[in-house]
């Protein structure tokens, strides 16, 4: 990667990525549906993970992240375990959530967890945390989302103090207090990547910062470029911390097709019910036919396009935001596992060596 | 009550979240005079104002809106219960926030649905002026659909009081940011720019906004 241009020369947005470039895919288990259109059962999905992780690993992606959900849309309430599947069936590949919703769980059995899949796959395990678009774990395990930053706060505090391993002592108000108390097992390469999922809120950016976690920046609709200042806190908060130099990473949704014309015809009508769906309970506003071509143009946040019209806007964009590492969540409820299987092999194959070649590797 | 009309009033946008370092960044590129504050020492907010709002002042909140003309409110609306009212007596509040329990929770001082949230808002505020506004476009549109007048792509924006001389200032702000408006001359009109509501999160031009309010209204 190189230096960020910017757009009056004057910003400080970006330097040199010292980090690794890593390409990723993530999912939410989103519900397929078999070759005539109807719903594979939950647990046919959940099993379309297990494989969609394993193809995942023998194309050369780096990462495989699985996001917490508790919908009929996205029935994934344990990635952990579906990741363990994984782990099992792979060499190579990174595994982690994306994301766990710390809020609504508790940081110790997150963290026991993690590091279980630590142990289960040789030191392949990452969390990313945050809230996430499953706000369904609140009322599902008793928590009160007005009490959400509260939740959040306390609780990576809590994650922090845990991966710095040996005894762990803490205080606070969500959760009993720990004293001296030993937590295993010990990860054993040291801790496992943290990152905290970020979607617009500054304090979250400086959270993350304080605790010494990575940045992984979900951008979901809108402009990638309006992101680029919280690059900039991000790495200022960090020196202003005293912490170490963390990578930045992006988590956009999309989907790849051998060309642009067929991924948009896949992908368009799922989202368009998809986020019809959504709407009613978050508030977003229904897709139009233009908007989406805005949002699958260059401006956009949607990856949707050949290999080569992702690679051009995944390379862009993570210069533009001085980060290092993106992950294409992949999918949307209704597209059949055929489709998705066939997106992983193009990202695999096409897409990360052309951003590769593009970031000058 | 009557409001200085001011060459370009000042502004003092209360929250540093998503919305409000967004709300200073607009506003000062129309020209406005900014300061920003959050619940307590405003050096909690230094790094966050200047990297995401630079210019903007970041100040004590009771500094910051005794010498401003407009206070936006951008503080998560769960937060409102704690909120001192005195704080914006005989002031200009306009009103940027929503209820959305499925989201944020549950709010009992919310859950009259005989009102709207900026209703709610206006009783508890019994000393202010409210202005109900720049709720029902997303944070991440506001600075990307601003376009000039004229423009066949400038979007329109509702803005609601039940005192004309509020809205009209506030109109002209949300006009220079780069928004056409539409005026509501009851605060309870502003029912119609909830969440549910026939132009919440949507991009429409003034005249398809006026006849999704007539829809509605019908």
């Amino acid at each position: 990667m190189s230096t960020a241009p910017s757009a009056d020369g004057a910003s400080s947005v970006s330097e040199p990525a010292q980090f690794p470039l890593v390409l990723g895919l993530d999912t939410f288990g989103d519900r397929t549906h078999d070759d005539e259109d109807r719903p594979d059962s939950q647990a046919q999905t959940i099993r379309n993970v297990v494989e969609q992780g394993v193809l995942a690993d023998q194309v050369g992606v780096d990462f495989f992240g699985i996001g917490e959900h508790h919908t009929d849309d996205f029935p994934m309430p344990a990635a952990d375990v579906v990741l363990g599947a994984i782990a099992a069936r792979t060499t190579s590949i990174h595994l982690g959530s994306a994301v766990t919703v710390l809020s609504s769980d508790d940081p110790v059995r997150v963290y026991q967890r993690y590091s279980t899949l630590d142990a289960v796959s040789g030191g392949r395990a990452e969390v990313i945390l945050g809230r996430g678009s499953s706000i369904e774990s609140f009322p599902l395990f008793g928590y009160d989302l007005a009490d959400y930053e509260t939740l959040f706060e306390e609780k990576t505090r809590l994650f922090a103090e845990l991966l710095k391993g040996g005894p762990v002592n803490w205080q606070g108000k969500t959760r009993a207090s720990l004293h001296d108390q030993d937590v295993v097992p010990y990860p054993e390469s040291g801790p496992f990547p943290t990152w905290i999922g970020v979607g617009g809120s500054p304090q979250s950016v400086i959270r993350a910062a304080r605790l010494g976690f990575s940045l992984m920046l979900a951008i979901i609709g809108g402009s990638p470029a309006r992101f680029a200042p919280f690059s900039d806190l991000y790495r200022q908060a960090l020196e202003g911390f005293e912490q170490d130099a963390r990578p930045v990473g992006v988590h956009s949704p999309g989907h790849v097709a051998a060309t642009d014309d067929k991924a948009r015809e896949e992908f368009w009508p799922r989202y368009l019910e998809t986020i019809r769906r959504v709407s009613k309970v978050r508030g977003f506003a229904i897709p139009t036919k233009e908007s989406f071509a805005f949002e699958t143009g260059p401006q956009g946040a949607l990856y949707v396009g050949s290999p080569e019209t992702l690679a051009q806007k995944i390379a862009a964009n993570l210069t533009l935001l001085g980060a290092s590492r993106f992950d294409l969540k992949f999918g949307m409820p209704g597209l059949p596992q055929p489709a998705l299987m066939t997106n992983i092999e193009l990202y695999g194959t096409q897409v990360i060596p052309r951003v590769r070649e593009l970031a000058g590797e | 009550m009557s409001f200085p009309r001011w060459e370009v009033p000042r502004i003092a946008v209360l929250g540093a979240g998503h919305v409000g370092p967004v709300i200073a960044r607009v506003a000062m590129d129309a020209g406005h005079q900014v300061s920003i504050a959050a619940s307590g020492d405003p050096e909690r907010i230094d790094l966050i104002a200047q990297v995401l709002a630079p210019g903007a002042e970041p100040r004590w909140a009771r500094d910051a809106v005794e010498d401003a003309d407009i206070v936006v409110l951008a503080i998560p609306l769960h937060r409102f219960a704690d909120f001192d009212p005195d704080l914006v007596a005989d002031k200009l509040v306009l009103d940027t926030m929503n209820y959305w329990p499925p989201v944020d929770g549950t709010q009992e001082m919310f859950e009259d649905r005989r009102n709207g949230s900026s209703e709610i808002v206006a009783h508890r505020l019994a000393r202010s002026t409210v202005v109900k506004t720049l709720n029902h476009i997303g944070y991440h549109e506001l600075e990307d659909q601003r376009r000039p007048v004229g423009s066949p792509e400038r979007r329109a924006l509702g803005v609601a009081g039940d005192d004309p001389g509020a809205v009209e200032l506030v109109a002209d702000v949300v006009e220079r940011i780069g928004y056409d408006t539409v005026r509501l001359g009851r605060l309870s009109e502003g029912r119609l720019l909830q969440p549910g509501g026939p132009v919440f999160g949507a991009s429409l031009s003034r005249t398809e906004f006026e006849s999704a309010m007539r829809a509605e209204a019908a």
